[in-house]
């Protein structure tokens, strides 16, 4: 069940509903383009409440969604992409005409004449991309649309629609699971967890602020830990964190619990024999490492500093340091990369 | 042996000669069981496409109801539909026992649940999402089913094959509700049957040849037009 207090889109802005899979994002997508019907609440466009199915359909003309799988009909790719302008009545030269442009625009012109079905996933999502852009829709709907793709062509897809969207500045609402389609094309982004809005703010409020232990796990903060504050003075205070005192910047009085959230990437790691002698980072861990693990071009080494910390390095670095379980090593992080949340 | 091969000579004599009989027994047929399957199409569906997009209380009785009706017995439906326009029946008064109407009549009893059948299987069997992005595109009610229709023609023209196969092939509700009267009411499964009791051989094979070759003109054209399709 999803239960959204309010959400609103403004013009020209995109919107990029981000949640793990199960939360609920797609029903509320499906909700705001009018393909679901809510089981309370109200809709509301250009300030007009929407009652009747009549209105519905007007309004759904006036928008565009697509989904994470084409779904284009078994006919020709300019056949699928002319499809809504020919149920909205325009005239078929004039839709094939305003179709080739969005089919050029995402590189696909030359699949004009091919069947749909013929066509490979990445080319098909992007005639999915240019059916719904080429309605010139008031408000956008995508849903989760590069998610099926292979990451070469999914990059690609990103950055293209990124363009578009910058250019056609078309109210856009995007679901997706993935950060970083939501770091890469939201002007605001919802953190939508169990079937509720938990966070609602600008990529860098949300990413570098999450409000919750739940939304920080979500963007990607891997070091979650319960600390009470045991001094406070000038904008700095200290945490204990499992009797290991860590600085912050903060005005939290001393006696409060806090979650501290750091980011993986914001630890550094160095041997304590090649430790520079001068650093502007305010925390110096000493422990071992306990696990190492492969991730893609980085590797993630959690350190054993009295509690578990997680830091991301290159796989370079890891190599030079010779890295193994129960290496001592220096984690060190700067005072400003904590994020504090209160516990009440 | 020679029973067979002699029919079969004087078969192909009969259809190179273009005899009259045989040319309006054969017009007859296409006309009843191409009008049946028409009808059917038109009613079975826009049926099926009903049943298989919407839920509502009855759907299932009604579904059943459709599925038993494409294995009913020609003879059952020759029964049903002779009683219904008996003189003394509810219909009796329109007469149409033994005229063609009474034959298209039967034959639709016969091709409609097959027809309706098959649509709702069709549609039942479309992705649902399909269904979803057409209304995302701005169809209304009508455009959307159109479009499903459209994007499920190619086992639709299975459909209207099974309906049209099972039709002018069928004997017993033809016999029994057109009477298989000379000029009038006999077709081509009538014939043959009738031939076949006369014991005259040549004449049943020759129809049953063009009955088969009728049948499978139809469903070669209905097959290239899906192949087609398929194979683009």
């Amino acid at each position: 069940m999803v239960r959204v207090d309010s959400l609103n889109v403004s013009a020209g802005e995109t919107l990029v509903i981000v949640g793990p899979n199960g939360s609920g994002k797609s029903s509320l997508l499906l909700s705001l383009a009018l393909l679901l019907k809510p089981a309370g609440g109200t809709l509301c466009y250009a300030g007009s409440r929407v009652t009747s199915s009549r209105t519905a359909l007007a309004l759904r003309r006036q928008f565009a969604v697509v989904f994470q799988d084409p779904l284009l009909l078994q006919t020709t790719v300019m056949e699928n992409v002319t499809l809504g302008l020919r149920l909205r009545g325009v005239g078929r030269a004039e839709a094939r005409a305003r179709a080739q442009v969005w089919l050029d625009r995402f590189g696909i012109g030359h699949l004009a004449g091919r069947q749909a079905k013929t066509i490979s996933g990445g080319e098909a999502q992007r005639a999915s991309l240019a059916r719904a852009f080429v309605l010139s829709p008031q408000l956008l709907f995508l849903d989760e649309p590069f998610s099926a793709l292979d990451a070469p062509s999914r990059q690609s897809l990103i950055e293209d629609v990124h363009q578009v969207l910058k250019q056609t500045r078309v109210s856009t609402i995007i679901v997706t699971h993935d950060r970083n389609e939501a770091l890469t094309l939201a002007d605001r982004v919802a953190v939508l967890i169990g079937g509720e809005i938990r966070q609602l703010g600008t990529p860098s409020e949300v990413f570098s602020a999450p409000v919750d232990e739940s939304v920080a796990s979500f963007v990607g903060v891997e070091n979650i830990l319960p600390g009470n504050v045991v001094s406070s003075g000038e904008g700095i205070v200290s945490i204990a964190v499992s009797g290991i005192q860590v600085d912050g910047i903060s005005s939290l009085e001393a006696g409060e619990a806090v979650t501290v959230c750091l980011r993986p990437e914001d630890i550094t790691l160095a041997l304590p024999s090649l430790e520079p002698v001068t650093s502007s980072a305010r925390n110096r861990l000493k422990g071992k490492v306990a696990r190492i693990v492969a991730h893609g071009s980085q590797v993630r080494v959690t350190v054993d500093c009295g509690f578990d910390l997680v830091a991301l390095i290159t796989r370079r670095s890891c190599e030079e340091m010779g890295l193994v379980t129960g290496k001592d090593i220096v984690a060190t992080f700067k005072a400003s990369s904590l994020h504090l949340i209160k516990r009440h | 042996m020679d029973l067979v091969l002699e029919g079969i000579k004087d078969a192909f004599l009969l259809l190179v000669r273009g005899d009259r009989d045989v040319l309006r027994i054969v017009v007859l047929s296409l006309a009843v069981s191409g009008s049946a399957t028409i009808i059917s199409l038109v009613i079975g569906v826009p049926l099926g496409a009903v049943l298989g997009l919407n839920n509502f209380p009855g759907k299932k009785l009604l579904a059943s109801f459709i599925n038993t009706g494409m294995g009913a017995p020609p003879v059952v439906v020759g029964l049903a539909v002779t009683i219904l326009l008996w003189r003394s029946g509810p219909l009796g008064l329109l007469h149409l026992l033994y005229t063609p109407w009474a034959m298209i009549i039967a034959q639709c009893i016969i091709a409609l649940p097959l027809i309706a059948g098959f649509t709702l299987a069709t549609m039942q069997q479309l992705d649902p999402r399909l269904r979803t992005q057409i209304i995302a595109l701005g169809a209304s009610r009508a455009q959307m089913v159109w479009l499903l229709l459209r994007e499920a023609r190619l086992p639709l023209l299975a459909a209207v094959m099974a309906g049209f196969g099972a039709v002018i092939s069928e004997v017993g509700a033809s016999m029994m509700v057109g009477g298989n009267i000379t000029g009038q009411t006999r077709v081509l499964t009538t014939a043959t049957v009738m031939e076949t009791g006369k014991g005259d051989f040549p004449m049943a094979i020759s129809l049953g040849l063009i009955l088969m070759l009728l049948v499978y003109a139809v469903n070669l054209i209905l097959t290239m037009a899906q192949q087609r399709k398929y194979s683009r």
